[in-house]
């Protein structure tokens, strides 16, 4: 049996992104809070709306449980008076001391007074709530007052049936809560037992999962679900009620993309299809508010919308009056980067490379030329600077109205791609190569001009860059070299590495050492790498592999202990018969098949061919050793094992392959 | 239905009521009502201050040749300051919007999250948009600070964007055709402003001249501001009058750009030039308003 326990942070409207991170927050900081201090007691649950946090704990204890706490006094051996002064310093007699450790110490060991809960919570729930992590804060009681992600209006803090006595930026606790701006009270008195329903009654849906429920009721009937608009939404109001709305479908002759994007972005609405996946001229809004009985809400939203899309409108016309091409010189006043110029240089360069990146890949270089000579042309267009985010599907709409070649329109409209790791790589050839002129221009100049991310900071989004070329380039089957593509950067390159090693382990599921021992034979070409994976990943689970690796873990120990240097050519007159010679001879007759294999990538056979030398690996180690008391003996065989680990291991670094211990091969 | 003027004038009378001074818009041309000295100087040091003025505000880049519905080169905000914030400020929003006889409980009001950033006026708040039926209706921030520096006290910048409010509340499809007083249209009122702004601001505006002026406003705000730290008394000394160049300097920019004349190289440096007087005219406004207790006892003696 324990106290019930609830807090309710009532702010100003908290940005709906951050309230569930926030939840979390204060249910770690109050558990810990729980914990410190002796409490007892569990958090049941976090809620939010907009204008308010919420944490719910039972089983609190009335008081603290209770602490010995130990003081440590002098060392035995510093006398009977050095004890007395600690006794006296305690306020307790000397027999009060106890004796403990090696060498022996005085102690003193007393029990701490327990404080109430009562009091406890009132000191520390005011660090717990100012200790919620936001990402961006605010003062608002003046300098230097206490933070808080939007100004904090009313606490509700009450233990049991008690109120937690306590202020915070001048906000005094009691028992009276705050019901909808609209549909509510302005004081409601609440306890613990009907908080949840006195909120309701006063137009609060206190419950996330209740309101998600009541918006996704009207996502039915074409409705597209859109889950993170959805997600936005449950956090933006207290009281969800969805309305549908309709417009004009003179408005469908705009491009779909331009339609759904100020429905989705600016109105943060969800757009309708037909069954045929095609867009109907309709619309859901989610009103924070319980009806609209006369339609008031639905003709405004619908007022708005229009207005919104008579403006796209207006933009698409007066946009077609200048040409992209004609619009490629006006790049010269839209900057890029302070140092690294306008987007008139990014264009030229973009250009210059796109060709030679086309020449390399056997893609059509005029193609790539032209359509990275017209990709940023749309930044200056009323379109893009109304709705940014349309960067590069504006520009390819227009490009195709304009009559450019397909491949040339389709490369601008899809540059951008891919914006996450969700979101496919672009769809054609020329596409791809714009999209990596793009994207590498970036990672070049940022480098060059030292613009290099650090922890979370990233202005120029330079990850999603990379792990876009890394992408593409393994996506795409391009076979273009990584070290040219850094432009000898090697800072660049290590970057780029990093992404590489992310995108084969997180994205496709490749295991550590795998990604490890492929890369360590060789990353330049990055189709070849993925090649090389899924080689290792077929063959890793054969008999013969892991041993196989752990053997030549055992030659890279070996030639390093030694100190080999490498080179010597193998003198087969010094090579002793049985399993040295066999060995040799196996190894004489695979070079030539693995090579073969290896030419035709085909890895897997190269690997299993590889593989069926483990026998005889393995009673060479058994029978053979390495350090022959003969110099010469041991040089050439160190020549030879040295070799062997060469030609095998330019697909993969076996060493780095991490092999459980009981399949290792015998001693 | 009230016509836009009247709706102007009930939001005036409803914050005179609550304690606000009420002025007249400022006369140098701005962007925003935050840029009057009424808030961009008053919002700085640690006196209480309520005022609330219609801006117009000019944006040369935003003139459509008065052919765009929703899209005006000088549109009008009535901006009210509210320093320190009380603690029942969105409430008391949310009176101005009954007053000017918007129902709440037939429309639908959401607070959504845009904070505000000036890197020419070095100032920067935390806020909202204010979401009517899916219209933005006001902004309302959270000043933190301004000139560069943190603020003493918080002020609430409320900004309420009049003509879409009015349309809004005429049911009009466009700003133009408002009616501004009984049988007067915003067109009678305002069209000629925006057609032949647009040409000038697009088409007319002498590149070379206006160069010229803005280095004329800037050379005159740095002469004043150099000569404040010589000069006594201070109460007497010009501020205001340095940061009427300020304004001019931003306005200018704001044609330069609209003009297509302002390269890569130039606008960086451009905008560095302008908060670099912002910045010293709020930083002298400061000493001079509140001087550190030395100095005053100093002025005493």
């Amino acid at each position: 049996m324990g106290l019930p326990f609830l807090l309710e942070i009532g702010s100003e409207e908290i940005p709906d992104w951050m309230i569930e991170p926030a939840l979390a927050d204060l249910r770690r900081l109050f558990a810990e809070m729980l914990a410190d201090n002796r409490l007892g007691g569990q958090v049941t649950r976090v809620d939010a709306t907009p204008r308010r946090l919420v944490l719910r704990a039972e089983g609190l204890a009335l008081e603290q449980h209770p602490r010995i706490e130990a003081t440590i006094g002098p060392p035995v051996s510093a006398g009977p008076k050095a004890a007395e002064g600690f006794a006296k310093r305690m306020g307790v007699g000397v027999t009060d001391l106890e004796v403990r450790d090696t060498p022996p110490r005085y102690y003193l060991a007393r029990a701490v007074a327990p404080r109430r809960t009562s009091e406890v919570l009132a000191g520390s729930l005011p660090n717990v709530i100012t200790g919620i992590y936001f990402p961006k804060t605010m003062y608002w009681t003046g300098k230097g007052g206490p933070r808080f992600i939007r100004p904090i209006r009313w606490i509700v803090a009450l233990l049991g049936d008690a109120v937690v006595p306590l202020e915070l930026a001048g906000v005094v606790s009691g028992n009276t809560t705050r019901g909808h701006r609209v549909l509510g009270a302005g004081r409601i008195p609440v306890t613990i037992a009907d908080y949840e329903v006195q909120l309701e009654q006063n137009g609060v849906i206190l419950s996330a999962a209740k309101r998600r429920a009541r918006i996704e009721a009207a996502l039915t009937d074409g409705v597209r679900r859109d889950q993170a608009l959805l997600g936005t939404l449950v956090y933006l109001t207290e009281f969800p009620t969805p309305i549908r709305g309709t417009f004009d479908e003179r408005y469908l002759e705009l491009p779909r993309e331009i339609l759904t994007t100020v429905m989705r972005h600016h109105q943060r609405y969800f757009s309708v299809e037909h069954a045929g996946g095609s867009l109907a001229p309709e619309f859901v809004a989610v009103m924070n508010t319980n009806a609209d009985p006369q339609g008031v809400v639905r003709a405004g939203n619908e007022r708005v919308l229009r207005a919104r899309f008579n403006d796209a409108r207006f933009f698409w016309e007066v946009d077609q009056r200048k040409p992209l091409a004609d619009r490629v010189p006006e790049l010269a006043a839209v900057t890029f980067q302070a140092r690294l110029g306008s987007y008139l240089e990014k264009t030229n360069r973009m250009a210059a490379l796109a060709m030679e990146l086309a020449q390399r890949t056997g893609a059509m270089a005029s193609l790539a030329e032209r359509a990275a000579h017209l990709a940023k042309a749309d930044l200056t267009t009323e379109m893009v600077k109304e709705f940014t985010e349309l960067q590069g599907i504006v520009g390819g709409l227009y490009a195709r109205v304009q009559g450019e070649h397909d491949e040339v329109w389709r490369a601008i409209y899809e540059h951008y791609k891919p914006l996450s790791m969700e979101d496919s790589i672009p769809s054609t050839p020329t596409a791809r190569i714009v999209s990596l002129a793009d994207k590498l221009d970036t990672l070049r100049g940022c480098f060059e001009i030292g613009m290099v991310p650090t922890g979370s900071r990233d202005p120029f989004a330079l990850r999603r860059a990379a792990q876009g070329v890394v992408r593409i380039l393994v996506e795409g089957k391009l076979r273009l070299s990584l070290k040219e593509l850094c432009a000898a950067d090697a800072r660049l390159e290590a970057f780029l590495l990093d992404r590489i090693r992310h995108y084969f382990r997180d994205v496709r599921g490749f295991a550590y050492d795998e990604v490890n021992a492929v890369l360590a034979s060789g990353c330049d070409d990055l189709v070849d790498v993925e090649a090389r994976l899924e080689a290792i990943r077929a063959v890793r689970p054969t008999p013969d592999f892991e041993p196989l690796a752990a053997s030549f873990k055992r030659i890279t120990n070996i030639l390093r202990q030694a100190q080999f240097a490498g080179g010597g050519a193998i003198d087969a007159s010094l090579l002793e018969a049985g399993p040295e010679r066999e060995l040799y001879q196996g190894f004489e007759r695979l070079r030539e098949i693995v090579y073969r294999h290896r030419e035709a990538r085909d890895y897997r056979a190269a690997l299993e061919a590889i593989a069926s030398l483990r026998p005889k690996i393995d009673t060479f180690f058994d029978k053979v050793l390495v350090n022959a008391p003969d110099a010469r003996v041991r040089q050439n065989r160190l020549a030879f094992l040295g070799s062997l680990l060469t030609e095998f291991s330019a697909i993969a670094d076996f060493s780095e392959i991490v092999v459980a211990q009981n399949n290792t091969a015998s001693p | 239905m009230d016509t836009f003027q009247t709706t102007v004038a009930r939001l005036k009378h409803f914050w005179a009521e609550w304690g606000c001074v009420v002025t007249e818009p400022y006369d140098v041309e701005v962007g925003a009502g935050t840029m009057a000295p009424e808030t961009f100087l008053r919002v700085l040091g640690p006196r209480p201050w309520n005022v609330a003025y219609v801006q117009p505000s000019r944006r040369p880049a935003d003139g459509r040749y008065g052919e765009n519905p929703n899209r005006l080169y000088k549109h009008q905000q009535l901006q009210v300051i509210l320093k320190p914030a009380p603690q029942d400020v969105l409430d008391l929003y949310l009176h101005s919007l009954a007053a000017i006889g918007i129902d709440l409980r037939k429309h639908d009001i959401k607070f959504e999250e845009d904070n505000w950033e000036s890197p020419t006026l070095g100032a920067w708040g935390i806020g909202w948009q204010v979401m009517l039926d899916g219209l933005e209706i006001t902004q309302f921030t959270y000043f933190q600070q301004c000139g560069g520096i943190d603020l003493d006290l918080v002020p609430a910048e409320l900004t309420y964007g009049l003509e879409r409010i009015v349309a809004f509340l005429q049911d009009k499809e466009s700003i133009y055709d408002i009616e501004w007083a009984r049988g007067v249209s915003y067109r009678d009122v305002r069209f000629a402003d925006e057609l032949q702004n647009s040409v000038y601001n697009f088409e007319f505006a002498d590149v070379v001249a206006l160069w010229q002026l803005l280095a004329l406003h800037e050379k005159e705000c740095q002469r004043l501001l150099e000569g404040y730290p010589a000069y006594e008394p201070k109460s007497r000394f010009p501020m205001l009058a340095a940061y009427d160049h300020v304004l001019k300097c931003s306005h200018l920019f704001n044609l330069l750009d609209s003009r297509g004349a302002i390269s890569v190289t130039e606008r960086v440096g451009l905008i560095a030039r302008v908060r670099k007087l912002a910045i010293g005219v709020a930083q002298t406004w400061i000493e001079q308003q509140h001087p550190a207790p030395a100095e005053a006892a100093q002025e005493v003696a």
